[in-house]
């Protein structure tokens, strides 16, 4: 159970104070721990200067940095740890995407057989009847 | 009428069908045509929470999110949007609340 791989997306919120050079110091720490901990990053993003919502920290604006991780989850907890003693990040949040996207996918693999059933989308009036012309063939055969 | 239908679908037509209904009384006229869900004829399996863009239209100037009874859409990805909703807001990208 423990050594399943499960893939994360963390995204952080970078105090905007901070220079450009900093930044990428940060982010790369923070990968840095990840592959220390034996996880792997599948995907990194940096979605650059936003505005904020609301304040936090009375910050208006932060930089925000999305990590695609892929682990056990423990690198997640010490990524965390790290990030929340870290007062230049203002935000962190982890989510578990594997299972979302397995169910994406799943929902997909079911409209395709739904729609292959059907004899492909009877949407129109003019494949509604042709579907319908296919089920008499195929009585006829 | 039904020249007015592609402005009210917007977002900001969802906005407005979402003010009359808070007014409780009965409203000049009332939505006629069952509306479907949009997520559905465009077959999302997934609602990212970053997508702000795409968020923002069923988040009304106040912040709240937009009940299905107003914007049509399905169970399912009602659920899905409010789950993207509310982690958006916990990273700042929405309001929790506005005005």
């Amino acid at each position: 159970m423990a050594d399943k791989k499960r893939t994360y997306e963390v995204v952080f919120i970078i105090n905007p104070d901070a220079d450009d050079n900093e930044v990428m110091r940060l982010s790369e720490a923070m990968q840095k721990i990840i592959t220390n901990q034996g996880g792997s990053i599948t995907k990194t993003e940096m979605m650059g200067r936003r505005k904020l919502a609301y304040e936090i920290n009375h910050k208006r604006e932060g930089v925000y940095v999305l990590l695609e991780v892929e682990g056990t989850g423990g690198e997640i907890a010490e990524l965390e740890r790290r990030m929340r003693v870290n007062d230049q990040i203002l935000r962190y949040m982890t989510i578990r995407v594997d299972e979302d996207r397995r169910r994406a996918e799943k929902l997909k693999g079911r409209r395709a057989r739904k729609a292959a059933r059907r004899g492909s989308a009877p949407k129109t009036k003019a494949a509604a009847a042709e579907s319908k012309n296919e089920m008499e063939d195929e009585y006829a055969a | 009428m039904s020249t007015n239908y592609d402005e009210r679908e917007s977002g900001f037509g969802l906005e407005r069908e979402y003010e009359r209904a808070g007014m409780g009384g009965r409203g000049p006229r009332r939505m006629q045509r069952r509306k479907i869900c949009r997520f559905c004829m465009d077959k999302v399996d997934l609602i990212d929470f970053k997508d702000v863009k795409l968020l923002q239209s069923y988040v009304p100037e106040r912040g709240k999110i937009l009940p299905r009874r107003i914007s049509g859409i399905c169970a399912t990805h009602q659920r899905m949007l409010a789950e993207a909703i509310k982690r958006a807001r916990n990273i700042a990208l929405l309001p929790y609340a506005a005005d």
